[in-house]
């Protein structure tokens, strides 16, 4: 090895002078010396090899016992620097697969993106934050022919790239239902079919599904199995869970759905969200539904999109910054 | 934290008991155990979920994947003694209503 050589030198008469003196010195320049050879990617074993050398010049009359000593410590020193090679090439690989990542971090966004509509009479607020690179959670407004507005918030068990995936699937299928199957148990029947037949056995998804008829201010929605949501009458100035009961998408292929019905008033709130919300912590400590509304609360008079980024930042904060599971949070407010 | 698995086999049929968290760093030990119970044919697996006070969507999934396992093996399996928490993480995903969930383990159910 060419670059070797002029250290090979430099490296028999520091350890001459080491022997001699063992003066820090030398130790230093042995210092600079690893640093060249981490930079030139010198395996350990040269380094010993190295070693025998300079020794054999130093002193020509060794004891044997001492050569087979040191040709026993190469011979270890080889296989130690193939798997510090194997160690180097992990490292190269694990930050390609890095970057691959979030390649397909950006492509999911773009797939799955969705724009939050301007609906006449209703302030719409989202957030929606992933807890690791890719979001399991998934929400999507779609606005329909007759001026309706289609809202589906779910949630992907696993967590991951997997679950990630999954959202997309998702997200074709109902793309590719005709409008007028919008209705939510159609399309939580339909979803579930899908679900069941193509993820496996361990994985499922929630989900709930609201169509809101601006003309009537009706809401229908339909839950497969997704954290309740809650519902704020401005009358009575009071919230409320929204019931809806529904079996977990691709668990059973014959599900059926049920739809609920609501009339939203003037200044009542409909409020979706995914168990990222329920299931923030505090310590050890979870923050139990009733904090969940408090917070909520305390924000209801702000218009749709500043509630949710103050509720958001409240939870945020709460966890030290670092969020457990994905967290979605989406507020309809229906405003005449 | 952790989660501890105790068996406790009887003729042809096996009580797992379960304390501590089922999430997704314990998870994949209990979806071990319950799927080889689960593959043995008419065999009762019953999990005593008395001393588990959380479980996330992870622990969901494999009490699914171990369900549709007894589908395919003849096999039963039956949730008893379930905490609050972990009982309504069963009734908001409509799963009560597809498993056979007992909240007292003894009382003649047997």
């Amino acid at each position: 090895m060419e670059t070797l050589k002029p250290d090979a030198a430099n490296y028999q008469s520091l350890l001459k002078h080491y022997i001699a003196t063992q003066d820090e010195h030398s130790l230093y320049g042995a210092e600079q010396i690893t640093k060249q050879f981490i930079k030139n990617n010198i395996p350990p074993e040269e380094i010993v090899n190295l070693h025998i050398q300079a020794m054999a010049a130093l002193y020509p009359d060794l004891p044997e016992y001492f050569r087979h000593s040191m040709k026993f410590l190469l011979e270890t020193m080889i296989s130690y620097g193939i798997a510090h090679q194997e160690y180097h090439t992990l490292r190269e690989q694990q930050s390609e697969l890095k970057s691959e990542i979030a390649v397909a971090a950006n492509m999911q966004d773009t797939l799955l993106a969705t724009t939050k509509p301007a609906i006449d009479g209703l302030d719409i607020g989202v957030v929606s934050v992933p807890a690791h690179q890719m979001n399991g959670d998934y929400h999507h407004f779609v606005t329909g022919e007759d001026g309706s507005l289609g809202i589906a918030v779910a949630d992907v068990i696993g967590k991951g790239i997997p679950a990630a995936l999954c959202m997309s699937m998702i997200k074709y299928s109902m793309d590719s239902l005709p409008e007028r199957t919008m209705r939510p148990q159609t399309i939580l029947k339909n979803l579930n079919r899908v679900v069941e037949r193509n993820v496996e056995s361990s994985m499922f998804i929630t989900m709930f599904y609201a169509q809101y008829l601006p003309a009537d201010g009706k809401i229908r929605y339909s839950s497969a199995g997704h954290e309740p949501g809650f519902y704020y009458n401005a009358r009575e100035n009071r919230f409320e869970e929204i019931k809806a009961k529904g079996l977990v998408l691709g668990v059973d292929p014959d599900t059926d759905y049920r739809q609920y019905e609501r009339v939203l008033h003037q200044g009542d709130m409909v409020i979706l969200l995914t168990d990222g919300v329920t299931e923030c912590r505090q310590g050890d400590r979870f923050i139990e539904s009733e904090e969940v509304l408090d917070v909520i609360a305390r924000f209801s008079h702000l218009q749709a999109q500043d509630m949710v980024d103050k509720v958001y930042k409240h939870f945020e904060r709460l966890q030290n910054f670092r969020l457990r599971d994905d967290f979605t949070l989406i507020v309809l407010k229906k405003e005449v | 934290m952790d989660l501890a698995i105790d068996v406790i086999d009887e003729n042809k049929k096996t009580i797992v008991k379960l304390s501590g968290e089922i999430d997704a760093y314990t998870a994949p030990q209990l979806k071990e155990k319950l799927l080889q119970l689960t593959k043995i044919e008419e065999h009762k697996t019953i999990v005593d979920l008395e001393n588990v006070g959380y479980m996330d969507s992870t622990g969901l999934g494999i009490f699914i994947s171990a369900l549709k396992s007894t589908k395919e093996n003849n096999s039963s399996i039956r949730l008893v003694n379930l905490q609050d928490r972990v009982l309504r993480v069963f009734q908001i995903t409509g799963l009560d209503e597809i498993f056979t969930i007992h909240t007292a383990i003894r009382g003649g159910n047997e």
